[in-house]
């Protein structure tokens, strides 16, 4: 069980990873591929500080989920979004460059977190960027080859801003456990059983329905609005609050 | 550790002395928890003082706005690095709890419990001295349940998820016992200003 791990814990140093890879993901969203200097050892569903100092000293730190999953401790994949008013994810996007290296620490946040052992089914709930942390749970599932049942509810604004989507198309298809359902909130729906608007309590309801039994878990990440829609929604739906667990970006 | 082609924004003068180390100013509020929000109705709602497992005092809602009112204005500084200026709270002080239920603090520890389940432990000294309140208005109005109406606690010189929204309980301890968050990583006190973020900081 998640609960049985929490208690004292190591400090978490700063420590530096080398830039190994940039990809551009979406027009909004790269992920930058980062080999931490120190082992790292990280959960499915983890963040990370990335901290930036600038030569008189001032510091800026932001926290990022892990998009990739723990199997592959050599490096690490955070999905930035370009946020213009933002302070840190303008300069991922407009300067780092590959060979660089970025002060980080982590792994942080015990909560939002889901290991094979944990158990299913998962109901998955992503708006935008919001899919970051669940990729890594889905990605962990297929490392270690479990057939926990995961619906997958992503939201995004059209179908060319879904993160991960070839990915995620190709692992619905192989059809072991892993349903994918779409909500473009400014397109129509492209696949059967996908939709066109903001996530709501009926297509919460319908979501929840997919999967082949109740939820031992749900995993919510996006933007308070949407966390608040998607999670209320399971609520309605007859999901006990103890078993959700939300991320809210925006801070 | 210089980073390579980073100046950092322009940082308005006089900032410093008020905006702890690692941390940037809002201007909205955002909204971070782990969980549903619980939406708990006037007629539900309870708030116990407790020593160790003992209830000492029990107050509904008519009761507990009853108690002495106080106003607050602080900054308030969360943990993910933003920080808001000014914010305006009205509620009950702690001493004004304390001395509802006609005692003084029996420990030197306390732990928040609220509804939903979150609890987090602040050190009596923190809570007392007008130092922080049980949060009913913000901005003069009821607080949002976003936010962690009808009531949260309120300590506005620790990082703010001391600050235990839709809070229920104040129950103090023999032992500084950790919460929800400090169980999960994050530091047993929280003090901005020397950026205690996570365990050991």
């Amino acid at each position: 069980m998640i609960e049985a791990r929490i208690g004292p814990r190591p400090a978490v140093r700063w420590q530096t990873a080398a830039v190994r890879n940039i990809i551009v993901q979406t027009a909004r969203i790269k992920s930058f591929f980062l080999v931490p200097s120190q082992p790292f050892d990280f959960r499915a569903g983890q963040h990370v500080d990335v901290r930036l100092t600038a030569p008189d000293g001032y510091h800026a730190s932001r926290s990022y989920s892990i998009a990739s999953p723990p199997e592959d401790p050599s490096q690490i994949e955070l999905a930035i979004e370009h946020l213009e008013d933002g302070e840190i994810s303008p300069f991922f996007h407009e300067v780092v460059e590959v060979g660089d290296e970025i002060e980080f620490r982590g792994p942080l946040g015990g909560h939002f977190v889901w290991s094979k052992a944990d158990g299913g089914p998962l109901l998955l709930v992503g708006g935008g960027s919001g899919l970051v942390p669940l990729m890594a749970i889905i990605r962990h599932r297929e490392a270690v080859a479990t057939d926990v049942p995961i619906v997958l509810l992503l939201s995004a604004r059209n179908w060319d801003d879904v993160l991960y989507r070839d990915e995620l198309l190709a692992l619905h298809e192989r059809r072991n456990g892993f349903t994918l359902v779409l909500t473009l909130t400014r397109e129509p729906p492209r696949r059967d059983g996908d939709y066109g608007r903001r996530v709501d309590a009926l297509m919460m309801a319908e979501t929840l329905r997919r999967l082949p039994g109740p939820p031992k878990h749900v995993f919510v990440c996006g933007t308070n609005p949407f966390v608040n829609a998607a999670a209320d929604g399971a609520v309605a739906g007859g999901t006990p609050p103890s078993i959700i667990r939300t991320e809210r970006y925006g801070g | 550790m210089v980073t390579r082609g980073f100046t950092g924004r322009q940082r308005p003068a006089g900032l410093a002395d008020r905006l702890p180390p690692g941390q940037h100013l809002v201007d909205g509020f955002p909204v971070l928890s782990a969980g549903p929000t619980p939406r708990i109705a006037h007629e539900q709602w309870s708030f116990t003082l407790k020593v160790g497992p003992k209830a000492v005092v029990t107050w509904n809602w008519a009761e507990f706005n009853a108690l002495p009112q106080s106003k607050m204005t602080r900054d308030i500084h969360c943990v993910t690095t933003w920080s808001k200026f000014n914010t305006s709270w009205g509620g009950v002080l702690i001493d004004d709890i304390l001395a509802g239920a006609g005692i003084e603090p029996p420990t030197d520890f306390a732990l928040a419990h609220s509804y939903g389940g979150y609890s987090t432990n602040v050190p009596a000294t923190d809570l007392t001295g007008g130092k922080a309140m049980v949060a009913l208005r913000y901005e003069g109005q009821p607080i949002e349940a976003d936010h962690g109406g009808p009531a949260r606690l309120l300590v506005p010189h620790l990082y703010f998820w001391k600050s235990a929204k839709w809070v229920n309980a104040l129950q103090f301890t023999e032992r500084d016992e950790a919460g929800f968050w400090e169980l999960r990583g994050y530091h047993i006190y929280g003090d901005p200003w020397r950026e205690q973020r996570y365990t050991d900081d």
